[in-house]
């Protein structure tokens, strides 16, 4: 068992300047990184733990229904926040699935995309709501979008000092709509063998609009599936157009063998799953014309 | 015999009396363990699954500071080629000893190599990873294809076939060649109208019990050994660490720790005489070993993966002709898998006039596979409950008629030899035909979601063996019973309750305790659902002991006969108005001759075979492989349920883990040889919300062999979920599952075969 | 490695003790706090063995530093015993056999409270979605389901 050093600071300069030093790691929720560092499939000199800083802790829905996620928020703070659960159903799929209840109660979103694992429950419907990834470093701030981050297998971008201090979701379009689904072989405490995340919009003849589609698990990083927009833009929804939208999920994905299940499981999951997706997403999105503006 | 109509404690739910200190934390597991100056020990364990040892160098470890020792398989004695009974199976002690500590050869990932102790945790794990091993890497051996092929590489240079009971010469990884006959096969398959002949095959599964391994272990200067450990056998302990370690058994004091599970894993040693050695080196201070899940899995004994051919033969009426069976069982690194025990359960709940069972203990470079519930039966009644749904299927029967019409009874005689003696088979079909579950419809879906029902059924043999107890009457009335049955599931309740049934007092007024190997005569393991029947059945001897005491007790206080005078409902009375409280003699024991201790001790005989009969509802989802189970009912010939909470809480622990083996469990290895899920997240066992309700009917046909009908029950309602999930799927899908366990993927893959065959 | 002192509360008693850094929770309750009621199963949020509340939230010990406890308060199963007598929750799973082997006991009491505090009156599926963190070998959970929604009753 390795053993590693504990800090604790209270801004995010002192994380910063924490983290710059030798090998440390950011302690968040601490549900992946500590039997990492236990079990010794990463190392570090020094874990900081980032909990107490104010900014990491914000949960903040906007007056125009954006909203603010500090990086180290657990899963459960955000799933029981009725106003979120109202707003962004798509986004809790995912963030609710984060493990069982004793994981939900420390698990972080920040957490989750920082162990950067192409499974990761929150990743895929975040990056169909347009998140952007608010990072501080020693030169500064900067901004990703989701996919950017997320750069190999359990590979963020993130360089030396640089810390993900907030995850910002824009508003979403009037009537979107977004659903996130996994498969797993238990019906819970697995990773994801396959998931989807999708949002949509409907215009007032209820053809689609501003599809996105991303699959989690099926490659070294969760993968956005560029031609789903295409197919799906300006179409009704259908048995084909559904068929077609898997079929494209399918082609896209690069999954492999491992011990949670088979690449070729994994291609006919996407498809799957991306249909079943798209109905749910359908459901929570609203006709423009039937959309009220308030 | 009793009445049985009239039990006062029999049949009720008291609540254990261990139950409290279990609910707040206080009882005292195997980790949870402290003596005084106590050291922590860590192991270094293979990366290969199969290697050579060239040298080992623990310079480095013993140089680091807090390392107080450091031992190797070369500080276990030499063993010779010794088989003991620890319980629920022979154990080749020698092999035994490889085991905890290997010899010459690595011979899985996982297999302990060196171990460590040190003032603390930390710096004995990191002592461990100081050790230097020399490997030289050999190419590991990893099914049974590959196991049995005529030009595999021994595992074991000392280990020949016993080919049908003749040794043979050249060293193989087949250990053993058994076969069992019956009739003449070839005449029963020659009059068969309808054959089938299917091949299954299982995966490694673990017992999953989520305590692991713990021990502490103290050498004192005089050469007495100290040992608390988690185990589900004491004295199985004691005489182990003997054997290893060449030490008198006088040596050896054995305090068995309240136990978080078993199921057979628990039987033999792993840590303690590692813990003992290395306790010895450090001068004598106790060593504290607890394994981490990693190892728990990694090293220690999973039941065994399997490849199991079935060839049935009837005639249209429904009647089996012939069995055929050919069984080959992974034994992993050392021989011993429980193929003797899978072949005595595979065709058990069926009359078949012609049998063969040729059966074959192999090994491989994986764990050496320990006992799990039912050892080997599992396995085989997938296998056969799989393929006798076929042929119901096959000559337009239904489960239960097939089964009702081949039905073993009172008198049939098994493959492997044994006749049956007063059996409930037949009871549980018929419990199935009474129960809402068989008689209700089953909704069937469209779209994706298919739903099924399936049945099958399972035996298994049940185990007697020897216990020992005594009892010591209190002044207050109360009676402490002192019993040596580890308590892995509400045992010492169930036993206290035989005993105040047979001496006629309540329940709550004795007080049960499981002691140390010092302090109670001998007992075999818990294990082999055996510890209802035969402890109970010694306390029952105790109870009865003890009554006719206190009656000559009271005959002196009423000045009368013991002839003269009766005992019930707390008073004893000599019929003539003249009566004392149970409680007034009890008190006045030194009056009357002084305490009252009896101790007795039995080599049991007559323990009664169990069968069940269970129904399955499933849904798959054929778009993702998903199976989920919806229904599920378990009926069971419980002989007498002393206390049936416990006996639906045996039924349903064993159905839950036959779930699991079905739907999700196996072990995954990479080509190498390294096990790549040793955690509870990849090792995948039902959660809350994987399983349903589990209705345990419990079908009472007592055995009349024990004085209060028991039989047991903790292991037969593992042997039938396989194949009964497995009908089931067959069932909503038209899909024959071949392979354990049916997860996702490979109910996929079949189902997309299935369609693509469909479509050509 | 040096230690760090650590100040907290656990059970309701200020507690203050030495760990090492790298040390969990669970250990520090187990080890140093002597507070063995809380068991280790899988050493990594597998199982639930090692449930406790921080400050009243559901969490696996296992996966705490014992450091990141500082000014937090800490509910083990010897919290949850009162003075007198046993928690409805301890009684029902005694009345109902919802134990056998009894180590994921104290784990599943803890977030059976757990889920009692937030959902006073769970379905039995809120109930088998809730403690689906913690694994049980020896009921099938039948009882231990039995035994929460009749605590909840």
């Amino acid at each position: 068992m390795q053993t590693f050093n504990f800090l604790s600071v209270a801004t995010v300069e002192d994380a910063v300047a924490a983290l710059k030093m030798g090998a440390n790691r950011p302690l968040a929720g601490g549900t992946d990184l500590i039997p990492m560092l236990r079990e010794g499939r990463r190392s570090a000199d020094a874990v900081v733990d980032i909990k107490r800083i104010p900014k990491l802790n914000q949960l903040v829905v906007g007056p125009g229904h954006d909203l603010m996620i500090g990086a180290a928020v657990s899963a459960q703070r955000i799933c029981r926040d009725p106003e979120i659960a109202r707003a962004f159903p798509g986004l809790i799929d995912g963030i609710s699935l984060i493990g069982g209840t004793q994981i939900q109660g420390r698990a972080s979103v920040g957490g989750n995309l920082c162990t950067a694992s192409p499974a990761g429950d929150a990743i895929p419907a975040l990056i169909v709501h347009d998140a952007v990834l608010m990072v501080e470093g020693p030169s500064g701030g900067s901004e990703f979008p989701v996919s950017a981050f997320l750069i190999g297998p359990g590979k963020n971008a993130l360089g030396p000092g640089e810390l993900l201090v907030s995850i910002y979701v824009p508003a979403p379009k009037p009537g979107f709509g977004a659903a996130y689904l996994r498969f797993i072989p238990r019906n819970e405490m697995d990773i994801a063998v396959a998931s989807v995340g999708i949002g949509l919009c409907q215009d007032e003849g209820g053809r689609i609009t501003g599809l996105k589609l991303a699959l989690g698990a099926v490659g070294p990083t969760p993968i956005v599936v560029a031609e789903a927009a295409g197919i799906a833009e300006g179409q009704l929804p259908s048995a084909e157009l559904l068929a077609r939208l898997g079929a494209a999920a399918e082609a896209a994905a690069r999954p492999i063998d491992d011990v949670r299940g088979t690449a070729v499981q994994r291609r006919r999951l996407v498809n799957v799953l991306t249909r079943r997706a798209f109905e749910k997403a359908l459901s929570r999105s609203v006709r423009m014309s039937s959309f009220k503006l308030f | 015999m009793s009445d049985q109509t009239a039990f006062k404690v029999i049949g009720t739910r008291p609540v254990r009396h261990d139950g409290v200190d279990k609910v707040t934390g206080r009882a005292l597991y195997g980790a949870d363990v402290r003596m005084n100056g106590q050291i922590y020990g860590a192991m270094l364990r293979s990366p290969h699954a199969h290697a050579r040892i060239l040298s080992i160098d623990t310079s480095f470890a013993e140089a680091l500071p807090g390392v107080k020792s450091v031992v190797t398989g070369a500080d276990l004695p030499a063993m010779a080629d010794k088989i003991a009974d620890t319980g629920e199976g022979a154990v080749n002690l020698r092999h035994l000893s490889s085991n905890i500590l290997a010899g010459s050869t690595a011979l899985y990932w996982g297999h302990a190599i060196a171990a460590v102790a040190a003032t603390t945790q930390t710096i004995a794990d990191q002592a461990a990873a100081l050790i230097r091993v020399e490997y030289e890497v050999l190419p590991p051996i990893l099914d049974l294809a590959a196991a049995m092929a005529p030009d595999a590489a021994a595992l074991h240079a000392d280990v020949v076939t016993n080919e049908l009971g003749e040794k043979g010469k050249a060293p193989s990884n087949v250990a053993e060649h058994f076969r069992h006959e019956k009739g003449d096969v070839a005449a029963g398959f020659a009059a068969a109208e309808v054959v089938i002949e299917r091949e299954y095959k299982t995966g490694t599964v673990h017992q999953g019990y989520i305590e692991p391994h713990s021990a502490t272990v103290q050498w004192n200067a005089d050469g007495q050994l100290i040992v608390y450990c988690s185990t589900q056998g004491s004295f199985g302990v004691r005489s182990e660490i003997s054997e290893i370690l060449g030490l008198p058994i006088s040596h050896i004091k054995v305090i068995p720790t309240e136990i978080g599970g078993g199921f057979g894993g628990k039987l033999n040693v792993y840590l303690e005489p590692v813990a003992a050695l290395l306790s010895r080196k450090a001068g004598g201070r106790a060593v504290k070993i607890t394994m981490s899940r990693i190892d728990v899995l990694a090293a220690t004994g999973p039941t065994s993966a399997s490849i199991i051919k079935v060839k049935y033969g009837a005639t249209r009426d429904g009647r089996l002709t012939a069995a055929q069976v050919w069984m080959a069982y992974e034994a992993g690194a050392f021989p011993g898998s429980p193929v003797g025990a899978g072949s005595g359960v595979i065709l058990a709940p069926y009359d078949i006039p012609n049998v063969v069972i040729d059966g074959y203990d192999v090994l491989c470079n994986k764990p050496k596979s320990n006992a799990y519930r039912a050892p080997g039966g599992t396995n085989a009644a997938y296998a056969a409950e799989s393929a006798l749904d076929e042929l119901a299927r096959a000559l337009n029967m239904g489960p239960i008629e097939i089964r009702l019409k081949n039905a073993a009874k009172e008198g049939t005689r098994r493959a492997d030899g044994p006749v049956f003696p007063r059996i409930g088979f037949v009871e549980t079909l018929e419990a199935v035909m009474r129960h809402p579950h068989y008689t209700s419809a089953l909704e069937r879906s469209s779209g994706p979601l298919r739903r099924g029902r399936g049945i099958a059924s399972g035996f298994w043999f049940n185990f007697g063996g020897t216990s020992s107890a005594s009892a010591t009457v209190n002044p207050d009335g109360t009676v402490s019973l002192t019993e040596g049955s580890t308590d892995i599931g509400g045992s010492r309740t169930s036993i206290a309750m035989q005993f105040a049934e047979s001496l006629g007092i309540p329940v709550d007024q004795v007080k049960p305790q499981v002691v140390d190997t010092d302090s109670v005569g001998y007992n075999d393991a818990t294990g082999g659902s055996r510890t209802t029947f035969a402890t109970g059945w010694v306390v029952y001897e105790i109870g009865q002991k003890i009554r006719t005491e206190l009656i000559a007790r009271a005959a002196k206080m009423l000045e009368t006969e013991p002839g003269q005078v009766s005992f019930e409902n707390g008073v004893f009375s000599n019929g003539a108005m003249k009566n004392i409280p149970y409680a007034q003699v009890t008190a006045d024991l030194d009056k009357t001759g002084g305490p009252i201790v009896v101790s007795h001790s039995m080599r049991t005989r007559g323990e009664g075979t169990a069968f069940a009969t269970h129904i399955v509802d499933v849904e798959v989802d054929i778009e993702t492989g998903k199976v989920d189970i919806l229904r599920y009912t378990a009926t069971q010939d419980v002989g007498h349920a002393i206390h049936p909470s416990y006996v639906e809480g045996q039924i349903q622990g064993g159905v839950a883990q036959g779930i699991g083996w079905a739907l999700n469990e196996e072990y995954i290895y990479d080509k190498n040889g390294k096990l790549l899920n040793a955690g509870f997240l990849d090792y995948r066992m039902p959660t809350t919300l994987d399983l349903p309700m589990i209705d345990a009917v419990l079908v009472e046909v007592p055995n009349p062999k024990h004085p209060y009908g028991v039989r047991g029950v903790g292991e037969v309602p593992i042997v039938p979920p396989a194949g009964a999930i497995a009908n089931a799927i067959f069932d909503a899908t038209g899909v024959r599952m071949m392979e354990l366990p049916m997860s996702p993927a490979r109910n996929l893959a079949a189902l997309e075969a299935a369609a693509i065959a469909a479509a050509v | 490695m040096s230690h760090l002192v650590v100040n907290s509360t656990v059970n309701g008693e200020p507690a203050e003790f030495l760990c090492e850094p790298h040390e969990t929770l669970l250990h520090a309750l187990r080890d140093t706090l002597l507070l063995t009621g809380t068991k280790e199963g899988c050493s990594n949020g597998n199982c639930g063995a090692c449930s406790v509340l921080l400050d009243g939230v559901l969490v696996n010990s296992c996966l705490v530093l014992a450091a990141e406890v500082e000014g937090r308060q800490v509910t083990t199963i010897e919290g949850l015993t009162p003075r007198e007598g046993l928690h409805p929750l301890q009684q029902q799973f005694l009345e109902n056999a919802a134990l056998q082997c009894g180590i994921c006991t104290p784990g599943f009491i803890v977030a059976s409270k757990a889920l009692l505090d937030r959902n006073p009156h769970p379905t039995e599926a809120e109930v088998r979605h809730f403690l689906a963190g913690n694994l049980c070998r020896c009921t099938g959970y039948d009882k231990i389901v039995r035994a929460v929604l009749a605590a909840a009753a």
